[in-house]
Formats: structure tokens, C-alpha cells, sequence
């Protein structure tokens, strides 16, 4: 008796008790489809975090210096040099400045847009293009200019796409606008990555005081470890200890917080494979009923020369087939049920994040559900097959 | 000619509690090829554990039975299941037909254990149905047919894979006369046409049907002889007490 035979005769089985196998795989059909949900909810988690660090850039570092009221200090030339000297590993570098003034342009406060003083490099560190003007110069930073770049958003809802030439002011200080930056976001958006504004740096020191971090750009990302040591080195050189500073790599950030996503989804996802393993039980509990029923047939089938290994495999193949089907079921419901989560995130927050199911945890759902049918299929299998046929015909 | 069926001192033993019932004490007999045997006896005679016992659903405690010449006390569940596939063609008191098949599907069920391939055991499963005049409704559920056609679709199953003995247990257990009487006339074209019929009955009625009757009592045989000898029939009780009278 060949396993098609088998398989046949299993979906014959399967077929004639459709509302019994529907509940047979339930959990399978649960398990599967929340395992898959959160393992993509968990990839567009990782996708949606990587994208935003690789806006940033992962191979920055961000240098913050603590303690101002300390007799050694590091100001914006300090950096310059520094960056200077480890010139084999580091590349660019940019103070930033918090401003912490609201936006006014005319009578309106706009409170959602972030404002920071940086260096000409800025725009370049973090990836950004001027759609329209000019960007920030070196000639800005020297003459501290009262100019300004802002962001698409601000340039959309408050100056009509016209930004370049009009003037607003930033913590008192009125600043003409130079250039317009290029969309960043998928939509332009209040408090989004849009709604920013850069000014030089010198500019801000005035309005907000000295810099206390700064961006630094690495040569090579497969060197971060030098690039830190180096860099640190050169800052304990002035401070004479390591209290005064911090230096983060956005990369390790990234790494930090990929490792967090990947095992806060593995717990969910676990939590979920629980379901699995609860629907096994229900199929181990459905075929042990079915063999009872079943006594019957088992020994009319002995009767006619069926080996104890074709009645096993027939109800080990019967196990495998419904927990299969219901995986499959459960695959179906799962990607139906990403995209639903997919819409609902978009509609809820706004933020662009895609719940991807991925071709792997699809096919290990898959090869679990067939598992557990074939694992919870063999005692049942195993008690069928041992049945006395003599006393499986007289069965009633 | 070599028996086909060959019990030597077949004893079996089944334990129940404390204490040991004898099914079968000591059973010796031949069955020949071609021949149409009755076993008989009363419930608790014997008969169901000599029918289990030629049929390899149960092996002996005690004594050879020979199938074909081959010792079926010797073999493991695999080769038993292979022996009852290949040697016999089961006819039971309830049909036994699978519920969810079609009959041609029922019909198949020997020759899918024993391996023919699917085209050909569709096409003798048809012919064998086609043989007890049931060849137009092979793609019936067992339940849409009367009590009849329904052990005549059993007595296709028995006959599709060519086996050397029809074992018929009770077969007519479960029919009217009439029926019954049609489905006794097939056991015995059967064995006008060679086939070696073995019918397990607790009727005297239905045995004198058979060329050949072998009584049981007790489990042991009493009588064993042609059916039309005038001890065949008589009442076991007179019998017994005659053949034990003279040891």
C-alpha cells in the first residue's frame, strides 16, 4: 500500500466529517496564524527601526560632553581637531544644538518642529538633499548668518511651497530661510521626520548656549570598535577621565535594539507555538476517539491482510493530513491577518509599518504543524495498530 | 493430495480470572480442496475459536494447524496479516462492509494490502462485483443496498483476491430465509466451481447445505462425515453420550 493510497483514503476521512476536523484544527489553525502574525509584525518592527536608523546613518557616532561647569572643557574647534588627528577612522563631524525656542513664522507658534544647530557637513552626515535654496556653508558657520534650512513639511504648511527667501524666527532670533530640504517621509506630516529646521551652529551657540554633542561620521562601518577606541582616547586626553563623555554608535544602537525586537518576538512567538502544541493535544484526543469508533474497520481491515503498519500509517498519515490542512488554513489566515494589522497600524499611528510574514516562518509553521500531527497521530495510530482483530470485529 | 486445512490436536486455552476455559480440546481434522464443509455447533461449542483459528486471526495454545502445508502457529502478526490476505476470503455475519466506501471500493480493500496496483484491482474489484450481480452499482454506499446485496458484496470481497478457502461465518445470520437461501445457493455454486468453502454455523438447517459436516461440542468434534449420513443431524446430546459411551 503505497502513502498516496494512504493520503488518499486520510482526505476521503477528513472529507466525511467536515465539521469535526474544522474543530480538530482550530488550535493548529490559531497557533499557526498567530505564530506567522507576530513574526511578521516583528520583521516590519526590525525593517521599520533599521530604516530609520539607516536615515540617521549607522555609521555615526554621537559624542556627548557632560559637565560644563568642569575647568576642562571641549568646544566646537576642540571636536574639529580631534576629528582631525583620527583622520584614518573618523570623516565628517557636526556640533548639534538643541534649540529649545518654538518655531514662529508670523503670529504662528509652530511647538511640533525640532530645531538644531549644526555644521555645513550636517545635511551630508545625515543623508539629507535641498530640494530648492542653498544648504548651510562654511561662510554660515564663520559670519554665524542668520539663515536657516527647513524641512518639506514646514515648507508645505506654512509658506505654500515657497519657503525659500521668507523669514521666521527660532527662540527669538528672526532667520531667513535659505533652502528647502527634500522629503524624507513617506507623507508629510506634523512632528514627523519632515518637520525640522537647521541652522548653523555658531548661530545657535548664541541663542542656546555651547555645544554638548556632536555627530561624527566613521571612514569604514568595520572598523567601529577603533573608531570609538580612538576617539575616546583623544577625549580622555582632555577630560583626564571618562565621567565627561559618551560616545554611542548609532550601528550598535541599531544592534541593541534588533536583539530587543528579536527576543520580544520570540517570546510572543513562543507564547503563540503554546496554541500549537495545545491543538496537537486536541488532535491526539480527536484520533484516539476515532479509533474507538473505528474499532470496527480496524478489524474488518485486518481481516482482509492489513499489516499493523498500514493501519498506523493510515492514522498517522489521517493525524498529519488534518493538522497540515489546518496549518495551512492557519498560514492562509495569517498573511489575510498581516495585511489587516499592516492597515490598521498605518490607520492608528500614522507610522509606515509593513507586517511581514516571511517565506521562513511560513514553511516552519508548516513543517511544525505536520509535526505535531504526526508526533500526537502516533499514539493513536499505535493503539489501532495493536488492536485484536478478533475482538475489533466483535466490537460494537 | 495434501490437506489444505489441517488441525492436529489444536488446543486453546483462554484464561479468565483465576481459572482456565478450554475453547478448543484437542481438535484434529483435514479439509481437502474443493470441498464445501460445515463446522456446527452450539454457542460456546467451540466453533467461533476453530473459526478464528483457520481464519489466523488467533493462533493455537496447543497442536500444529497447517494451512497449505505451512504452520501457522509458528508466525508473527505481519506474516498472519499476509496469510489472510493471500489464503482467505472472510465472510462475516454482518457484512462488515466499510460504511463511508463504495462498493467497488469495499470490493478493493484485499487486493490493496496486497499490493496490485490500482487500475488493476479497480478492474477485478468491478468483475468481482459484476460476478454477484451487483456490477451496475459499484458506485453505491454499502448502506443504500438491502441486507442481501450486501453479503454478496462481501462474498465479491471474499473472492476478489483468488483466495484458496471462503470463510463464511454465520452468513446467513442476518437474513431472511429467502435471502438466506439465495446467499447458501452462491456458497455453493462457489464450490461447484472448485472453491473450498468453510461455513461456520449454528444450524443444523444451513449445515446440511454443506457436502461435509464437522460437529463440535464442548470443544471437541463429535461427528465428522458427510452430511447426509443419518448421524449428522441427530441432537449433539445423543450423540455425544453415544460416542463417549464407547471410548
Amino acid at each position: 500500500m503505497k502513502l498516496t493510497e494512504s493520503l488518499q483514503l486520510a482526505l476521503k476521512n477528513i472529507v466525511s466529517s467536515k465539521v469535526r476536523t474544522l474543530l480538530t484544527m482550530l488550535g493548529i489553525i490559531i497557533g499557526v496564524a498567530a505564530v506567522i502574525v507576530i513574526v511578521g509584525l516583528g520583521n516590519g518592527l526590525e525593517t521599520y527601526v533599521t530604516d530609520s536608523f539607516a536615515s540617521m546613518g549607522t555609521n555615526t557616532l554621537t559624542v556627548s560632553v557632560m559637565s560644563r561647569g568642569s575647568t576642562r572643557s571641549l568646544d566646537a574647534e576642540d571636536m574639529y581637531e580631534i576629528v582631525a588627528e583620527n583622520n584614518q577612522f573618523l570623516d565628517l563631524c557636526s556640533p548639534t544644538v538643541p534649540m529649545m525656542g518654538y518655531v514662529k513664522i508670523g503670529s504662528e507658534t509652530v511647538s511640533t518642529t525640532s530645531s538644531t544647530g549644526v555644521s555645513e557637513d550636517y545635511l551630508e552626515i545625515a543623508g539629507m538633499t535641498v530640494a530648492s535654496g542653498r544648504g548651510l556653508q562654511y561662510s554660515d558657520m564663520i559670519t554665524r548668518s542668520k539663515v536657516c534650512v527647513i524641512g518639506a513639511y514646514l515648507n508645505q504648511a506654512y509658506f505654500g511651497g515657497n519657503g525659500v527667501g521668507q523669514t521666521l524666527r527660532v527662540g527669538g532670533q528672526s532667520l531667513e530661510v535659505v533652502g528647502v530640504l527634500a522629503q524624507k517621509g513617506d507623507t508629510l506630516e506634523e512632528g514627523g521626520s519632515d518637520d525640522c529646521l537647521y541652522l548653523p551652529y555658531t548661530t545657535a551657540e548664541r541663542i542656546s548656549g555651547a555645544a554638548s554633542s556632536y555627530t561624527v561620521t566613521m571612514r569604514d562601518e568595520n572598523y567601529i570598535d577603533e573608531s570609538i577606541a580612538s576617539l575616546e582616547a583623544s577625549l580622555y586626553k582632555i577630560f583626564a577621565s571618562d565621567d565627561y563623555y559618551t560616545v554611542t554608535s548609532m550601528a550598535e544602537m541599531l544592534e541593541t535594539m534588533t536583539s530587543m525586537i528579536n527576543i520580544l518576538v520570540g517570546v510572543l512567538a513562543g507564547i503563540a507555538a503554546i496554541s500549537l502544541v495545545v491543538g496537537g493535544i486536541g488532535i491526539m484526543n480527536i484520533m484516539l476517539v476515532s479509533v474507538t469508533e473505528r474499532t470496527r474497520e480496524i478489524g474488518v481491515r485486518k481481516s482482509l491482510g492489513a499489516k499493523e503498519r498500514y493501519i498506523m500509517q493510515q492514522f498517522v498519515i489521517e493525524a498529519a493530513t488534518t493538522s497540515a490542512l489546518g496549518g495551512i488554513i492557519g498560514i492562509l489566515i495569517g498573511d489575510g491577518l498581516s495585511a489587516v494589522a499592516t492597515a490598521v497600524i498605518s490607520q492608528i499611528s500614522e507610522e509606515a509599518l509593513t507586517v511581514t510574514p516571511t517565506l521562513g516562518a511560513v514553511l516552519l509553521a508548516f513543517g511544525i504543524s505536520v509535526g505535531i500531527g504526526i508526533l500526537f497521530g502516533y499514539l493513536p495510530a499505535k493503539k489501532a495498530a495493536r488492536l485484536n482483530p478478533i475482538d475489533a470485529l466483535h466490537y460494537d | 493430495m495434501n490437506p489444505l486445512i489441517e488441525f492436529q490436536q489444536v488446543c486453546k486455552y483462554y484464561p479468565m480470572g483465576d481459572s482456565t476455559v478450554v475453547a478448543a480440546d484437542h481438535i484434529t481434522f483435514q479439509i481437502f480442496q474443493g470441498e464445501f464443509v460445515a463446522i456446527v455447533g452450539s454457542s460456546g461449542s467451540g466453533k467461533s475459536t476453530c473459526m478464528n483459528i483457520i481464519g489466523c486471526l488467533d493462533v493455537p495454545s496447543e497442536g500444529t494447524y497447517l494451512l497449505n502445508g505451512q504452520d501457522v502457529g509458528q508466525m508473527n502478526k505481519n506474516q498472519l496479516a499476509e496469510v489472510r490476505n493471500r489464503f482467505l476470503g472472510f465472510i462475516f455475519q454482518q457484512y462488515n462492509l466499510l460504511p463511508k466506501l463504495n462498493l467497488v471500493e469495499n470490493v478493493e480493500i484485499p487486493l490493496m494490502y496486497a499490493g496490485v496496483s490500482k487500475k488493476e484491482r479497480r478492474e477485478r474489484a468491478r468483475k468481482a462485483l459484476e460476478d454477484v450481480g451487483l456490477g451496475d452499482k459499484w458506485r453505491h454506499r454499502p448502506m443504500e443496498l438491502s441486507g442481501g446485496q450486501q453479503q454478496r458484496v462481501s462474498i465479491a470481497r471474499a473472492l476478489v483476491g483468488h483466495p484458496a478457502v471462503i470463510l463464511a461465518d454465520e452468513p446467513t445470520g442476518a437474513l431472511d430465509s429467502r435471502t438466506g437461501r439465495e446467499v447458501l445457493g452462491m456458497l455453493q455454486d462457489l464450490h461447484s466451481q472448485g472453491h473450498t468453502v468453510v461455513l461456520i454455523t449454528h444450524d443444523n438447517s444451513i449445515a446440511v447445505q454443506a457436502q461435509r459436516i464437522i460437529r463440535l461440542e464442548d470443544g471437541q468434534v463429535i461427528y465428522d462425515g458427510p452430511s447426509d449420513a443419518p448421524g449428522a443431524v441427530v441432537s449433539p446430546q445423543i450423540m455425544g453420550a453415544e460416542r463417549r459411551a464407547r471410548p
